[in-house]
């Protein structure tokens, strides 16, 4: 009996070694490549230089798209929060049959296929000149990103005690101060997880963006992607590397020290 | 809906209090009136009346669904009512938010913030209140001592037992001194040791604070150890209110007295001041409007005798022949259950006097008509037992 226990697991242990390798594996394959000395990518890479990381920083065009994204991305996520928690605290607490129907509506972005949503968005946004425009940018992706800012909110709701609220107004809170010191603070890590979904999705968006581009304004994804596509560039391999270093450092940073602390705050993580 | 029953009695009781018979409790700290809730069709409360007085520990007693937490929550201003008013210190109440009326409210599921520490937590309604930190300090100390939970300040809600939790939530709901404390329901979700043990805490914690204390509670024997008077709430409406002795002695209502207590009830038709029941014609004191009779007898009122009747007293004319269906042991007493042509008799008796009845014996049971309550029938007519 324990010993097929103990055989069973370790078969599952290898199993799950695969998988981890399976899923895992791609992403880092383009560390060793973006220190090739060579113009290709060609693996194992020959040669250890840091030639690409220098073209990097030093290619005016990759830093101002980078420096696009991170704008957009941050103007997005500064929008969808606050539109899709309010939006998230509607609907959970409406008692109306429309609130079904609302939340399904602002959840289509993310059940339409991207492309069709960008064919649609283009021709919109040549009739009003939005093409090219941060503007533009924001819109579209702050579209995308609020079913994920609502879906983040909600789960952090699904174990938010309404009678909290009851609670606050009998011992003289009144409703905007009950909200600011129990409901956000309660909400606050689903609100954090939105701003990060929000924030990614607008910052690796390719296919949207695709018909947004104009010469004068490109995405760090736009610019990666037809790096790839028209040279054999590994500059985009540094890249690639340059953002995985900081999710993971953003990941570890949420593990090991958000987390930790608002579990001793006794705050529901 | 019911049966025209009155509501809102507040009648001319003695109240003993909690052994403390010199304060004098005259006068009326709230009053609602015609307080009426309806949503759409469905009735939650109809038209009650009651009159609350100062720093007495009444409870509403009924089934789920009966009004009583309805009315709470009105009292607390979580609902609007349809109809009715309220007087809080002859001041209408409703016109006021529910963070504006300063009431304090403890809840079932005791709704501790569960992000701040025990000190934050009671110190929160004084921060609302714009108090100083020192007198913050100084009040959080006095209503954690008084909730005898000196010394955990600094734990977090969840680090501490159901019990813990809804004693935070008392010291939370009393830390500024609310004229009245609601409550609903606050020892429904705790084991039952520790809900005997906090209904004696609840008794000293009033007794100490002398505020008024208004309780929600479905267990009637909660009500009876708690409360100065009792309100019995059914379909929206009230039965009775009472001390808890009145509601047991001289219950208005049937479903009163069904509902506190214990007793055998043989319902009959009544006419020319007897009630024919089965083929037996019952003695009883009073009168009622209707011919639907039911006629209520306490367990401990209740006599039983060998068939030959010679263990009754003098007084107990009314006697019916049964069968011992059951006998249990209760320490100081015994129970028997006897089947009769009326239905069930309970009977109560001294363990001392106990006769050697056994189950399945033949007996008869009596009782004097001067210990019995004559109440109206209105209860559906198949209802047998």
């Amino acid at each position: 009996m324990n010993e097929s226990k103990s055989s069973t697991r370790i078969v599952l242990s290898i199993f799950a070694v695969i998988t981890s390798i399976w899923l895992v594996a791609p992403m880092f394959a383009v560390v060793p490549i973006s220190f090739a000395e060579n113009a290709s990518f060609q693996f194992p890479p020959q040669g250890f230089s840091t030639r690409w990381y220098e073209s990097f920083f030093s290619d005016p065009s990759w830093l101002r798209a980078l420096g696009n994204s991170a704008l957009i991305g941050l103007l997005a996520a500064i929008v969808a929060v606050p539109l899709g928690t309010i939006a998230a605290l509607a609907i959970s607490r409406s008692t109306s049959r429309l609130a079904n129907v609302a939340q399904m509506l602002m959840l289509t972005p993310m059940i339409v296929p991207v492309i069709i949503a960008g064919a649609g968005v283009y021709t919109f946004f040549l009739q009003t000149d939005l093409v090219g425009t941060i503007f533009g940018f924001v819109f579209v992706h702050v579209c995308l990103a609020l079913p994920l800012v609502m879906i983040a909110v909600n789960a952090s709701l699904a174990g938010y005690d309404r009678s909290l609220e009851l609670a606050a107004a009998s011992l003289g809170a009144n409703p905007l101060r009950t909200f600011f010191t129990v409901t956000v603070p309660l909400i606050a890590p689903g609100v954090a997880a939105g701003s990060v979904f929000a924030f990614v999705t607008s910052f690796d968006e390719v296919i949207v963006s695709q018909f947004m581009v104009s010469p004068a304004l490109q995405t760090l994804p736009i610019v990666m992607y037809s790096s790839v596509t028209r040279s054999t560039d590994p500059t985009i391999a540094a890249v690639a590397t340059l953002i995985l270093v900081s999710v993971l450092i953003g990941f570890c940073f949420y593990r090991f020290v958000v987390v930790p602390l608002s579990q001793r705050r006794g705050a529901k993580a | 809906m019911t049966a025209p029953t009155p509501t809102g009695i507040t009648g001319t009781t003695q109240d003993s209090g909690h052994g403390e018979g010199e304060i004098v409790k005259d006068s009326n700290i709230l009053s609602l009136r015609g307080l009426t809730k309806r949503y759409g069709d469905a009735v939650a409360l109809n038209n009650v009346n009651l009159d609350i007085r100062r720093g007495e520990y009444l409870t509403f007693l009924g089934p789920s669904g009966s009004g009583k937490t309805t009315t709470l929550n009105l009292i607390a201003g979580f609902i609007e009512p349809t109809e009715g008013s309220m007087l809080l210190e002859n001041k209408p109440l409703e016109k006021l938010q529910a963070h504006e009326r300063n009431l304090g409210v403890v809840f079932q599921h005791y709704a501790l913030f569960p992000h701040m520490t025990v000190r934050a937590n009671v110190e929160y309604p004084l921060k609302q209140r714009k108090m100083s930190k020192s007198d913050r300090k100084k009040a959080v100390d006095k209503a954690l001592e008084v909730v005898r939970l000196e010394g955990y300040e600094d734990r977090y809600p969840r680090q501490l037992s159901g019990g813990q939790q809804q004693r935070v939530a008392l010291a939370r709901a009393v830390v500024y001194t609310p004229p009245i404390l609601l409550m609903d329901e606050p020892l429904g979700a705790l084991d039952k040791k520790l809900r005997e043990w906090l209904q004696l805490e609840l008794r000293r914690i009033h007794r100490e604070l002398g505020s008024t204390f208004i309780y929600v509670t479905h267990d009637q024997e909660e009500a009876l150890v708690l409360s100065d008077r009792i309100a019995v709430f059914n379909e929206g409406e009230i039965e009775q209110i009472g001390t808890p002795r009145e509601l047991y002695d001289a219950p208005v209502a049937l479903f009163v007295g069904r509902f506190i207590g214990e007793s055998s009830i043989f319902k009959g038709i009544y006419a020319d001041g007897k009630v024919k029941a089965a083929d037996y014609e019952l003695q009883v004191e009073g009168s009622i409007s209707t011919d639907r009779a039911a006629v209520l007898i306490r367990p401990e009122n209740m006599q039983i005798s060998h068939p030959g009747g010679g263990d009754f007293t003098e007084s107990a004319v009314n006697r019916i022949a049964g069968e011992i269906q059951d006998m249990v042991y209760l320490g100081p007493a015994r129970r028997y259950s006897v089947i009769t042509p009326l239905g069930e008799a309970i009977v109560r008796v001294p363990e001392r006097v106990a006769a050697a009845a056994q189950i399945g014996d033949k007996v008869l049971v009596g009782w004097d008509p001067a210990d019995a309550v004559l109440l109206v029938d209105t209860e559906p007519a198949e209802q047998v037992k």
